[in-house]
């Protein structure tokens, strides 16, 4: 466990337990630092949620295990492998044992829904269309969209979207799946339904899940494991229910919501006061 | 300027020049895999020259026609108005049959291009392709680069005889020169040569104006705003290049 006001330490897990092990990173961008010593493990069959204010790195940690950025220190280990020392085509490899679930869902806007899910099996695949049919309908159909198959992305709901790119996600069957912050902009009935859909792709298929998000309610619900990031590291992790027992002043800020504690949420600026009496000095 | 500037504007350049060089290199690796999915390019063949030919084939009509006015007056002060199929003929083959398709191309299909890449780019849509294992520049750029770098020869050609018909509609039908005349000369003026400058100009100029717009596309700034600067770039950079290599290969048929 790193930092100051860990929690306590991580469950032990060892290197066959942890699909995604993130050893000690550090990443910065034009010189600002993103992360500096973040220590995160994703263990097989688990929901582990990574969760943070705004701006602390939850996407780019994202993109970090998908390869498409590499960490200037330490390293991201995918499947037992180091993913800086992968060739481009075993990246590829990697990612087609990964899915990931977009924010805005990402479909592709000039083919219909069901051309969208299809799409990774055509690429990665020479199955008989009446096979892709199937499949691309049995999860279309878990996703409860079966009867959408033929809209455009355009035609979608926000939610509705998701629930595609969800489909579009498993329909090759992924070892691990990513979910770039799933709950933002949903309404309560969506919220719900994409909240039970990745708990029942993490019960009935045992797909191991990293959710990033900030919206702690929801995660506490589903997740096996946390970690809570501030400053670019971890600074507290454990089940939900520990993080909302922590006597933690940063773990104590997130989970209740407050503006005040360690965490600023004002932007650094002059005296309130001073400038408004100067107000023609800006 | 001062100095500091200056040097910061060229190595800007040279960097921005350098960045383009590595990606058409990267592109035409990707045209390899992108061969393998033909019905991506035809899609796009589509895009760039059918949705491009109703402004191409009236432009070339204008155009033509304004060189049988033109032309036809010129002439008539030297007497040599017979000559009007020859002047038609050099002025579209040769320049203004790839120069104008390729401004025009730069403005209806490049701008299409240069905005559908950059809002893929915008809304995720490139990344969910590399996070799936697809790579974008053999599902996205090369055809598209293909299909413009393909569409640009047809539509030059159609321009040119649309262009042609449109002199001899003036020339002909409405300021009286022989029929015969305006042909026959034609025929014996112009040579091969002539017609292979201006093929290869249009093939020059669709790999330059569709591998600007691809690439503007491509490295746009993932906002409303990048997006548009894209496009707009994609228009002047188009514009200068083609004039500015139509200057080169003119000098190099000479």
């Amino acid at each position: 466990m790193t930092g100051p006001n860990a929690l306590k330490d991580a469950p032990s897990a060892t290197a066959e337990d942890a699909v995604v092990d993130v050893r000690d990173v550090h990443y910065a961008i034009d010189g600002r630092p993103i992360f500096s010593g973040l220590n995160i493990q994703a263990r097989r069959g688990l929901i582990t949620a990574v969760m943070g204010p705004s701006g602390t790195g939850k996407t780019t940690l994202l993109r970090l295990i998908t390869g498409q950025l590499l960490a200037d220190r330490g390293q991201v280990m995918v499947f037992g492998r180091d993913v800086a020392t992968l060739s481009g085509s075993e990246v590829y490899a990697a990612r087609r044992r990964m899915g990931m679930l977009f924010q805005n869902g990402a479909l592709l806007t000039d083919i219909d829904v069901f051309e969208n899910v299809a799409f990774p099996v055509r690429e990665h695949t020479d199955l008989p269309e009446s096979v892709i049919r199937t499949l691309v309908l049995t999860k279309l159909e878990a996703v409860g969209l079966r009867g959408a198959a033929h809209l455009m992305p355009a035609e979608l709901s926000g939610g509705m979207a998701r629930r595609v790119a969800l489909a579009r996600a498993i329909v090759m069957d992924p070892e691990v799946l990513l979910y770039d912050e799933p709950f933002v902009g949903l309404d309560p009935i969506s919220l719900g339904v994409i909240l039970r859909l990745i708990k029942q792709m993490n019960q009935a298929l045992g797909i191991t899940s990293i959710v990033v998000s900030h919206d702690v309610q929801e995660l506490a619900t589903i997740a096996d494991q946390s970690y809570l990031l501030s400053g670019g590291r971890v600074v507290a992790s454990g089940t939900p229910q520990e993080l909302a027992q922590s006597d933690s002043e940063t773990v104590h800020q997130f989970m209740t919501g407050s503006a005040e504690g360690p965490v600023r949420f004002h932007y650094p600026a002059p005296d309130y006061t001073s400038q408004l009496l100067g107000a023609d000095e800006g | 300027m001062s100095n500091a500037v200056r040097h910061g504007v060229i190595l800007e350049g040279l960097r921005k020049t350098g960045a383009t060089g590595i990606f058409f290199f990267r592109l035409l690796g990707a045209c390899v895999s992108a061969l393998r999915r033909p019905r991506l390019i035809v899609a796009q063949i589509f895009n760039a020259g059918g949705r491009s030919l109703i402004i191409i084939m009236l432009s070339g009509l204008f155009t033509g026609m304004v060189i049988g006015l033109l032309g036809q007056d010129v002439l008539a002060r030297f007497g040599a108005e017979t000559a009007l199929g020859t002047l038609a003929a050099l002025a579209l083959l040769k320049e203004l049959g790839p120069v104008l398709t390729s401004l025009l191309f730069a403005g209806r299909a490049g701008t299409a291009l240069t905005s559908e890449i950059g809002l893929m780019r915008a809304t995720d849509q490139l990344t969910a392709m590399e996070v799936m294992a697809v790579d974008p520049m053999s599902y996205v750029a090369a055809p598209r680069f293909l299909g413009g770098v393909i569409a640009m020869p047809l539509l030059t050609a159609i321009f040119e005889i649309i262009g042609l018909f449109g002199a001899q509609l003036v020339g002909v039908q409405l300021l009286g020169i022989d029929r015969g005349v305006y042909w026959s000369q034609m025929q014996s003026a112009v040579g091969m040569r002539d017609v292979t400058e201006g093929i290869v100009k249009s093939l020059v100029f669709g790999v330059v104006t569709s591998l600007i717009a691809v690439t503007e596309g491509y490295h746009a700034e993932p906002t409303a705003e990048g997006v548009g600067l894209a496009t707009t770039r994609t228009v002047v950079a188009s514009s200068v290049m083609t004039l500015l290599l139509d200057y080169v290969l003119t000098a190099f048929f000479l």
